[in-house]
């Protein structure tokens, strides 16, 4: 009798474990702050369908890296892609959930938004002190028939280390030689003049104050009334329009397929439309998880928020992924294993 | 009668006094050595911490200007510079007025007033910091660029800088106004403690008001005052948020009274959610240096109030 018992038990316990893949009912992310709204957002969401509630601490990308690193959360939130290399050594895998630019603002007398227009040349040489009028001859060429001001140039950056720095400086390093020479591309760096505001609202705000001023926002912030906010010259030579299209377009012609680790910078893709300063965020996980239940939360999540996520993020202002790239993901989702295990199994084509 | 005794109560039942003293003895041991505790934990982690980038750089972390994340050169010259003359200048700002209303209010100001005008002066203390922060940034900032910094940067030299509201001096205003509370509430507790016949006898050799605060109140308390003065300053000196937002964040040496500048603790708050490696090190470097000026100011100041009798 208790021996039959027994084998029930067993029995029953094998059938659960061979359903497998079951989420765990919490799971704990930190890191970024700029996509941190959307992830709340989905959580919120998932929780309602799925009762797995997911916590995200909101800590700053580099202290989101440290804590994965430390293994006191599941998933780390980065905007900044980590090296393929630094993948391999820490056994990590990550993969891109949404999508932001980085605009370049401007307060001069007469100048309406997305009047002015200035290349990533340009950009750095005033961002160096090098072009200190807003009526230099550089300008003008560029913009002929606009009435531009003899007012001196004021810098606005950021105070704080961010990833919207992060995508400024690497930008203006790629085009700018001197730039990366001298300044080169981080968090927060060695700013040749100008002012630091604390955060996008800081920035926004100085540049509102005075007279000549330039700086660089998120998108979300250069959308609001009456910002004027600067067009930019892409690869292909045309001035888009920065928004949801122009930040798409640049993901869309992006070469994820030979971007190992999904290491990839949204700057200056080749696209006819694609903005110059778009980037995506990331989310960072361990290839082996330790709890099978864990990871395949993580990846549920996320799963969720690729197919059901794009309408509030939208509405947050963050552009959701192409889908191409959402199917990519999802088939590269295989090598998160958990005792040679795939902890995620596709149920979305 | 009997109203008065249940704050002794616990003294008609002898045999667990010999239980409870003891246990609270070591309570209150406890409690006050916690704090020491914590407070040498916490030196050692800032030293431990910023250990890295002291050793690498040395005495050029603390003249050197160059604050360079990409290339990991860190030294800390623009900051302690700021960090000291702003909250000098705050100071220079707030000394007069806290002085003014203690004495107003100890000396002059009739009952009725007295209570509400201190309560008012303490409770600026109760803002917190980041209100006073975003006050600065989008009221007080636009205002002092339009009406005081673009007729003044006309003319040059110390009163140099861009013209937005956001430099050193704006950033000492709002430290005068966060200090000013404080500094007011320990001078009016002196200006208090002056026996009655001290400022009695001054009037009746003849002193006139000014000539008996000035004479003979004021050096009567002389050393509190400066001790004063010292908690002031070392408040101002720590002081993150609000400055963040307005001092303008900008590494480089200030060269004059409105040009953007940083202090420690407002370049530890900006810099270090993203920071690692020699990076952090530098800023809990930054941190323990602002440790040591703060305690030496306050060490100084206690010295001076504890020499005051009252």
């Amino acid at each position: 009798m208790l021996k039959k018992l027994i084998a029930i038990a067993l029995l029953a316990g094998l059938a659960a474990c061979s359903q497998g893949n079951k989420p765990a009912s919490t799971v704990s992310g930190a890191g970024a702050t700029f996509p941190a709204p959307v992830y709340l957002k989905w959580a919120e969401g998932y929780k309602g369908e799925s009762k797995v509630s997911v916590n995200y601490n909101s800590v700053g990308s580099g202290a989101g890296v440290k804590q994965l690193l430390a293994k006191t959360v599941d998933f780390g939130a980065s905007d900044k892609p980590m090296k393929p290399e630094d993948l391999e050594k820490n056994g990590l895998y990550q993969f891109p959930t949404v999508m932001g630019g980085v605009v370049p603002v401007v307060n001069i007398a007469g100048i309406h938004p997305g009047q002015l227009k200035l290349t990533g040349a340009l950009l750095g040489d005033i961002f160096l002190g090098k072009i200190t009028k807003w009526n230099d001859p550089a300008i003008v060429a560029l913009n002929p028939g606009v009435n531009l001001p003899g007012t001196a140039i004021t810098v606005v950056h950021r105070s704080d280390g961010s990833g919207t720095s992060f995508l400024f400086t690497t930008y203006l390093a790629a085009e700018n030689a001197e730039w990366s020479s001298k300044v080169g591309a981080s968090d927060a760096v060695n700013w040749p003049l100008g002012l630091g505001g604390k955060g996008n609202d800081g920035v926004a705000a100085f540049v509102k104050q005075t007279e000549g001023s330039i700086g660089y926002v998120e998108y979300a912030y250069a959308k609001k009334n009456g910002t004027a906010f600067v067009l930019l010259q892409n690869k292909a030579g045309q001035f888009p329009a920065p928004g949801a299209d122009s930040f798409a377009a640049a993901a869309a012609s992006a070469d994820w397929a030979n971007a190992p680790g999904n290491y990839i910078l949204l700057l200056d893709q080749p696209g006819e439309q694609a903005w110059p300063i778009t980037g995506a965020t990331f989310i960072l996980v361990y290839k082996d998880q330790k709890t099978a239940a864990k990871g395949t939360a993580v990846l549920q999540y996320f799963d969720w928020a690729y197919q059901n996520g794009d309408a509030s993020a939208a509405e947050l202002d963050y552009v959701p992924m192409p889908a191409a790239v959402k199917t990519m993901v999802r088939a590269q989702w295989s090598q998160v294993t958990s005792e040679g295990k795939p902890v995620y199994t596709s149920t979305n084509k | 009668m009997s109203v008065t005794r249940p704050a002794v109560s616990t003294d008609q039942t002898p045999v667990r006094r010999d239980v409870v003293d003891p246990i609270f003895r070591y309570v209150a041991f406890f409690a006050a050595t916690l704090l020491l505790a914590v407070l040498g934990g916490l030196i050692v982690a800032l030293l431990i911490g910023g250990w890295p980038a002291l050793a690498k750089f040395g005495p050029s972390f603390f003249f050197s200007t160059t604050w360079d994340p990409v290339r990991e050169v860190f030294g800390a010259a623009g900051p302690i510079v700021g960090t000291v003359v702003s909250s000098f200048l705050a100071l220079a700002m707030a000394l007069p007025i806290a002085l003014g209303i203690a004495i107003f209010l100890t000396q002059f100001c009739p009952r009725a007033i007295a209570q509400p005008i201190a309560v008012m002066t303490e409770l600026l203390a109760g803002i917190p910091s980041i209100v006073y922060g975003m006050w600065g940034l989008f009221v007080f900032a636009p205002w002092f660029a339009k009406h005081i910094q673009t007729p003044l940067s006309a003319l040059g030299g110390i009163f140099a800088g861009v013209p937005n509201g956001a430099n050193i001096f704006t950033a000492s205003v709002i430290l005068a106004v966060m200090i000013l509370p404080y500094m007011a509430a320990v001078f009016r507790e002196l200006f208090r403690s002056i026996p009655p016949q001290v400022r009695e006898a001054a009037f009746g050799m003849g002193a006139t008001p000014f000539e008996a605060v000035t004479r003979v109140l004021v050096p009567y308390v002389q050393k509190g005052l400066v001790g004063a003065v010292m908690l002031g300053f070392g408040r101002a000196l720590g002081e993150t948020m609000a400055v963040t937002f307005i001092i303008g964040n900008s590494h480089a040496f200030p060269t004059s009274l409105f040009s953007s500048s940083s202090t420690l603790a407002s370049t530890i708050a900006n810099e270090f959610g993203e920071a690692s490696g020699m990076h952090a090190s530098a800023l809990i470097a930054l941190g323990l240096v602002l440790f040591l000026i703060t305690f030496a100011v306050l060490a100084v100041a206690r010295w001076l109030l504890s020499t005051q009798r009252y």
